[in-house]
């Protein structure tokens, strides 16, 4: 299967698409619409500012064709602002509306640590998580955001397959359905980050 | 649960070979960039830094092109700089695979330089590179490698460049760097704390109590070091594994 990566001129692409192809994944990059329609799996990479990431979703026509995609079940993955997008709105950019398929929104992290939460850290994972399999419970993941979705036990319990706390506990792997997600890294996390990669491509398959 | 300190090899270039010099002078060979890369990436380092320290216009493409290589090596955040000047010369460092960018001298001219890259890639994408030197009771920001002598304090400089939009601040001592005689604690300590933003502490490294001593009295988050590295001195493996016996949280090869 393909894997198309979308490219609106995040700069970790290239280091995702390594990744994908170092696994044996064939990888395309599509910018279109028509590119999203025809897609059999999907990653959103995203690094920087979550208003440049909507603002060129919507400029490039591509917000719909990706909500219609990811209903019709096509297996996604969202990296870092590629989580981010997928609830209501956030913090960073809050006249924007994201993509609106999962409940909460994007708050800046606390002023209280440093900021941005830059390096290595560990995850607290729930039972159950696809993408986080035979993953050892003491692993790092590589995350570099000022932004997150403070985890909300009563709305997102279903879908959080794992939390990270750093001024408050918030989503770090979300999945629902054939809708996979993490706030880290995982094309920067090492052997850890890689069998994540992997596990998408399996449950993509 | 916490964050781990960082442990950050260096690679200082001078486009295509890595060099090495003591308080910022006499440079030798210390070895092929992508090998370097190669090996750490394998060995736990948590993060790579690539310097330009030549930063001369026309070995630009070269050093372009070594960070396309060592990045393709690697499954770890790569930083990258050294004589940048503009917007332009951080795009092409991005493009070419660099994670992050530091800045540097064209900050200190011109610390709007800051912003604009900050706006564009994200504050996390941007780190500023301070070199201080001890002047009395104070430090004094050097810039264009250690050879020209600023007004600035580090720790207003510092604080200036996080509210810029700096994400991280790679502190290197010039008093210590290629002394082996360990970081600076003071310094490190003093920025580390005064600052909310990451600090990566830099020169003077030897032994794995420097390491430790950094994180636990300087406040680091980050601790870089070159030729302990390069020169098999200290393997990255076996100063995480110090660290964690010390109980200082490092991420180990699970």
């Amino acid at each position: 299967m393909k894997i198309s990566l979308l490219d609106y001129g995040a700069g970790n692409l290239p280091s995702v698409e390594r990744a994908l192809q170092r696994l044996g994944a064939q990888t395309e990059r599509i910018s279109t619409s028509a590119g999203v329609a025809k897609a059999s799996a999907l990653v959103l990479p995203g690094v920087g500012h979550y208003g440049a990431l909507i603002r060129a979703l919507d400029r490039d026509g591509l917000r719909e064709s990706l909500i219609d995609a990811i209903r019709r079940g096509v297996p996604f993955l969202g990296i870092c602002l590629g989580l981010q997008a997928l609830f209501q709105k956030s913090d960073e950019a809050p006249d924007l509306h994201g993509l609106e398929i999962l409940p909460g929104s994007v708050r800046v992290l606390s002023r209280a640590v440093k900021l941005p939460h830059m390096g290595w850290d560990q995850v607290q994972a729930k039972a159950g998580s696809r993408l986080l399999e035979g993953i050892d419970a003491a692993a790092y993941f590589y995350f570099a955001h000022s932004y997150a979705v403070p985890y909300c036990a009563e709305k997102q319990a279903l879908e959080t397959r794992a939390t990270c706390s750093y001024g408050g506990e918030f989503v770090a792997v979300t999945e629902k359905e054939k809708i996979f997600a993490v706030q880290f890294h995982p094309e920067k996390s090492g052997a850890a980050g890689q069998r994540v990669l992997e596990n998408f491509l399996r449950t993509a398959a | 649960m916490s964050l781990a300190h960082r442990i950050i090899p260096c690679l200082d270039t001078d486009g295509e070979r890595v060099v090495k010099g003591v308080n910022f002078v006499a440079l030798r060979d210390a070895g092929d960039p992508v090998a370097l890369a190669r090996r750490y990436n394998a060995e736990g380092a948590d993060e790579l830094v690539v310097l330009d320290i030549a930063a001369s216009r026309d070995r630009r493409p070269t050093f372009l092109e070594t960070i396309r290589k060592v990045a393709a090596e690697l499954a770890i955040p790569l930083t990258a700089g050294g004589g940048i000047r503009t917007l332009d010369d951080a795009r092409a460092v991005v493009r070419a695979g660099a994670d992050k960018v530091t800045v540097n001298t064209a900050a200190v001219l011109r610390p709007g330089l800051i912003s604009e890259l900050s706006e564009e890639f994200g504050s996390q994408a941007v780190v500023l590179a301070i070199d201080a030197k001890r002047d009395g009771d104070r430090w004094r920001v050097m810039t264009t490698g250690g050879r020209v002598s600023t007004d600035l304090e580090a720790t207003s400089w510092a604080t200036r460049g996080a509210e810029l939009g700096a994400g991280e601040i790679l502190l290197t001592s010039m008093d210590r760097d290629g002394t082996q005689s360990g970081f600076d604690v003071a310094l490190t300590a003093a920025i580390s704390k005064k600052v909310m933003v990451p600090v990566i502490a830099s020169g003077g490294a030897r032994w794995p109590q420097h390491f430790a001593e950094i994180f636990c009295e300087g406040a680091a988050d980050a601790a870089l070091a070159a030729s302990i590295f390069h020169d098999d001195i200290q393997s990255i493996r076996s100063l995480k594994e110090f660290l964690a016996d010390q109980k200082i949280q490092v991420r180990l090869p699970c």
